[in-house]
């Protein structure tokens, strides 16, 4: 049937044009997000950069306590990832970085004979691992595009529980760094133990001119205790945060690869749908001019051009 | 010679301004106030209302859960995971709070959560100008 397939060709490019309306859409919506997720991991900057000033001034204090989150483990057996990526797809290969770098330092651990444990942070994370029967500890979810500290800090209290408890040795934090608006990678970082306080301290890199002479109330050792749980919150938020910019940057790019796929589908379908009216229509003359052969009977030749000029006219 | 005071939160810095003297409680050391000049000092706060008194002779308050209180030079720095202005207080839903923490802190006296629960409400009614301020001291 003659322009059957230009139907179904334009069919399709419509329907290509509605997803690229919504990819583009996406894509939009995750640009203003990346934008603002830098902000956030920008303006919660003060907070650690002062706890990690204030870490340095004990240290300069000689302040190195026996603290339960110092605790170093000579042989590491049992460890707690906490892995943190998506609530959502359709970002590329973000939330599968991540879980791929998890599911390796997983096995490598069980390789060594070790226990494990997950802390599932991001829907995604917790579909993977329990549809895989790996042993989940916990999961969250429902906030990884706008992490708030209170989602931070309920992660932190579970991984302090066990990590104060003893029932883990180590606890590993796996996440997106973002590097910058182009680059983003998943990393996998020590959590706990937290380093030895002059090892914090060289690592924050404060001017020294500040670490002069600090009293301390109630003690140093004492400021010390406080301070780090807020130290372990202020990191894991630090991580939420910027997993949550890379998020929405890698959304952003898969969706502009969509956008811009579908856009070249559309001219792709277009020019096979224009090839395919041309044919129907040529087809269609054909068979008109054999059919006004067919029936002429010779002698008429100029009403038949007449005619057909007319038909040629309708046709087109 | 003013100050610079900063209330420092996880997610942002929540106040910025100038001031001539700021009052917290820190842990152990019961009320202490901060004028220009003084040493360095760092200390750990309970739950307490903490004022800054502006060089416009304004004074603000606000209620503070915990943190750490940081002077250095002519520089004070209020970390705080969870400090609410004055104005954003919500006077009715500290006190309520304080009526559950106290019952709390009555079935077990020895529940850390309940005492500090006791002294954030507090906290919370001293910033708002209402309520005991800083007559409990557990």
């Amino acid at each position: 049937m003659p322009g059957g397939a230009e139907r179904i060709l334009r069919r399709r490019i419509g329907s290509v044009k509605n997803t690229k309306k919504i990819t583009r859409a996406m894509e939009l919506i995750a640009a203003t997000r990346v934008a603002r997720a830098q902000q956030r991991a920008k303006a919660a900057r003060p907070y650690s950069e002062q706890l990690t000033g204030v870490i340095e001034n004990l240290a300069a204090g000689g302040a190195d306590v026996d603290h339960p989150l110092l605790r170093q483990v000579e042989n590491v057996e049992r460890v707690a990832f906490v892995v943190c990526a998506g609530d959502r797809g359709l970002a590329g290969p973000y939330n599968s970085a991540v879980v791929r770098s998890a599911e390796r330092e997983i096995q490598a651990l069980r390789a060594d004979g070790g226990d494990y444990r997950i802390l599932a942070v991001g829907k995604k994370v917790n579909d993977y691992f329990s549809f895989r029967n790996y042993n989940i500890d916990s999961a969250y979810g429902g906030f990884t595009d706008n992490p708030t500290f209170e989602d931070a800090r309920a992660i932190a209290q579970r991984v302090r529980e066990l990590f104060d408890a003893g029932e883990v040795d180590q606890v590993e934090l796996i996440y997106t760094e973002f590097v910058s608006l182009g680059t983003q990678r998943a990393v996998v970082r020590r959590f706990l133990p937290l380093e030895p306080v002059t090892v914090m301290a060289e690592e924050g890199g404060g001017d020294a001119a500040a670490l002069a002479g600090f009293s301390f109330e109630p003690s140093a050792g004492g400021v010390l205790a406080d301070l780090l749980p807020r130290y372990v919150e202020a990191r894991l938020f630090t991580a939420l945060l910027d997993a949550a910019a890379s998020e929405h940057a890698n959304r952003q790019r898969a969706m502009k690869a969509a956008t811009d796929n579908a856009e070249e589908l559309i001219v792709k379908l277009s020019r096979a749908m224009n090839r395919a009216r041309q044919e129907a229509i040529t087809t269609e003359i054909m068979e008109i001019v054999g059919g006004a052969e067919a029936l002429g009977d010779g002698s008429g030749d100029e009403a038949e051009a007449v005619d057909l000029e007319r038909l040629l006219a309708q046709t087109n | 010679m003013a100050m610079q005071v900063e209330f420092v939160s996880p997610e942002d810095i929540m106040y910025s301004g100038e001031g001539t003297q700021v009052t917290a409680r820190t842990r152990g050391g019961g009320e202490i106030a901060f004028l220009t000049g003084h040493e360095p000092f760092i200390g750990s706060l309970v739950p307490c209302e903490v004022r800054v008194s502006e060089t416009s002779g304004d004074v603000k308050r606000f209620a503070v859960r915990g943190g750490f209180v940081s002077v250095n030079g002519s520089k004070v720095t209020v970390l705080s995971d969870a400090a609410v202005h004055a104005a954003d207080v919500d006077a009715a839903q500290a006190q309520a709070d304080l009526v559950d923490a106290e019952a709390a802190l009555e079935a077990d006296p020895s529940d850390p959560e309940a005492k500090i629960g006791v002294q954030w409400a507090n906290a919370r009614l001293a910033a708002v100008g209402s309520g005991t301020g800083h007559a409990t001291d557990h």
